[in-house]
């Protein structure tokens, strides 16, 4: 049987090959796609999963093992690996990758994903940044001979790192500009709630504080780092958890929109800078800056896991059938580990404009605060409580599907 | 269908619960429970809980 909708693509890229990459090339093959698929990654190993990678790979006792993401047999996929995608012509459809060899396709789909945020200035040995698995034996070596640990940014990132360095028995500083950690993301409470258990584990917390200047010993190696509240911090190691950026900058000059993430329509085509989709290129995962009904339509990288997993299936599924394409309604979702505290987050907490605190116990390890957003749900946090978190994300899944609803009947009006 | 969940894998995320609330939910105390036999008709929607569990602790199996 054949599908109308159905495209004659025959020869599929995927550029990055991680979560977003993999899930996407199981996501063709389990629309029956029989055509080549090629993935190109510039890491020279197959796909793993990252978030291991700041929690339980870096206590004392884990082994040292890649966590890999498995690949199903029969999966038939070409592994470009070790070699990076620099350029894209998308009117011959050529990649070019950094060996120099050019690829052509008939359809596209990106999922290069982010990159660790970097210093603005040269940065001593030992002053480590967390992304990928090479970063984390690096870590891991520096958490096994060092005292002092200097953590910059208390995000999830960071708090991890931090949290893990104190099971190892470090004297762990922890830098956050903001008053509280995550302040931005979960509000002040939570921020608070978050706070609260860094101190309980030891760490020493320095809010609405920043790095003033690294400054090293005469052979060169970190000694310390000065902070703007004039105090001076000895480290033996430094790890800088400034948030993450798009892995976009690749695709500069190749017509698509792509600065801070490729910008994509609700069916993850990318979009040119006057608004106008490529049918043939298609992004999923941390590189995506995509449209959400919780941002009122406005495109925005999510960069979680689950996300990344979900625009995988749409992406795919959009370079197959094309006409008409199906949009991807979901609540996103965030999840970290931090002290023994599983935290939880639907929705997306950082648009809301009121936060409302349910429940609030750093001992039993529990939370749940609600967020608002011109009086409308927009998100909810837990920790220890999945329960309360399934119904949060019912509700915003309704509100979610309604507003997906209405934005498709206001496009037809439209046109 | 057959379901199963190693349970000493589970880290409580839900994502199972929310894509196939039909076949996962946690009970008062949190505990996450399940139908290990649901109906083929639910076959999506397992396959997506599993694909989505970021600790692969569900597996579905096909027949009775
Ligand atoms: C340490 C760590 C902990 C995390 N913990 C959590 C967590 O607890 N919960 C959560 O929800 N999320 C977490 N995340 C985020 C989650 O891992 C990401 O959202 C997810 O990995 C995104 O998948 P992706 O495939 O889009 O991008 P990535 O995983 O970043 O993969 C992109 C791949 O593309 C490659 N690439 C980049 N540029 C090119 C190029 N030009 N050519 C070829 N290849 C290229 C990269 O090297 C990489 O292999 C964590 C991330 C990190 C780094
Ligand atoms: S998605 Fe996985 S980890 Fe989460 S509750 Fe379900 S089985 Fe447990």
């Amino acid at each position: 049987m054949t599908d109308p909708n159905r495209t004659d693509r025959r020869e599929l890229v995927i550029v990055g090959a991680s979560l977003a990459g993999l899930r996407a090339a199981q996501a063709l093959r389990a629309e029956r796609f029989t055509g080549t698929i090629t993935v190109v990654g510039d890491e020279p190993r197959p796909p793993y999963d990252r978030p291991p990678l700041s929690k339980q790979l870096l206590t004392a006792d884990a082994r040292p093992t890649v966590p890999e993401l498995p690949v199903p047999d029969g999966l038939d996929v070409r592994w470009q690996l070790g070699c990076a995608a620099v350029a894209l012509a998308p009117d011959t459809r050529t990649l070019t990758l950094a060996d120099g060899t050019t690829l052509t396709y008939d359809g596209l789909l990106i999922a290069t994903g982010s990159t660790a945020r970097r210093w603005p200035a040269p940065l001593p040995p030992h002053v480590l940044t967390l992304r990928g698995w090479d970063d984390t034996l690096v870590l891991r070596d520096a958490l096994a001979t060092a005292r002092r640990l200097l953590v910059v940014g208390a995000g999830f990132l960071g708090g991890e790192v931090a949290a893990a360095a104190r099971t190892r028995g470090l004297d762990v500083t922890l830098v956050e500009a903001s008053a509280q950690p995550l302040q931005r993301a979960l509000g002040t409470d939570a921020g608070a709630y978050v706070a609260a258990l860094h101190r309980e584990s030891g760490i020493d917390l320095r809010t609405s504080t920043t790095v003033e200047e690294f400054r090293t010993h005469d052979d060169g190696q970190l000694a310390g780092a000065l902070l703007s509240d004039g105090s001076y911090h000895p480290a033996d190691a430094a790890v800088l958890a400034l948030g993450s950026l798009p892995a976009t900058d690749w695709l500069t000059g190749s017509g698509l929109d792509a600065e801070g993430g490729v910008r994509c329509d609700p069916y993850l085509r990318a979009l040119r800078p006057d608004g106008t989709p490529f049918t043939d290129v298609t992004v999923a995962g941390d590189a995506a800056r995509a449209p959400h009904p919780l941002a009122d339509h406005e495109p925005i990288v999510l960069g979680h896991w689950t996300n990344a997993v979900e625009q995988a299936a749409t992406a795919a599924r959009t370079l197959l059938h094309p006409d008409p394409p199906r949009p991807s309604p979901t609540v996103p979702s965030f999840w970290s580990d931090l002290h023994g505290a599983a935290i939880r987050s639907v929705g997306l907490p950082s648009r809301a404009d009121a936060a409302e605190v349910i429940e609030l116990d750093v001992i039993a390890r529990k939370l749940e605060v609600v967020y608002h957003r011109r009086g409308r749900l927009v998100g909810a946090l837990t920790a220890g409580r999945p329960g309360r978190l399934a119904t949060h994300h019912r509700h915003l899944q309704q509100i979610v599907d309604a507003a997906t609803r209405q934005a498709a009947a206001e496009a037809v009006q439209g046109n | 269908m057959q379901i199963t969940v190693d349970l000493n894998l589970c880290e409580s995320h839900g994502q199972c619960v929310f894509a196939a609330p039909e076949i996962f939910a946690f009970d008062d105390d949190d505990r996450l429970t399940y139908d290990a036999a649901p109906s083929d008709a639910l076959r999506e929607a397992a396959d997506k809980a599993a694909a989505v569990c970021p600790v692969r602790a569900i597996t579905v199996l096909a027949g009775s």
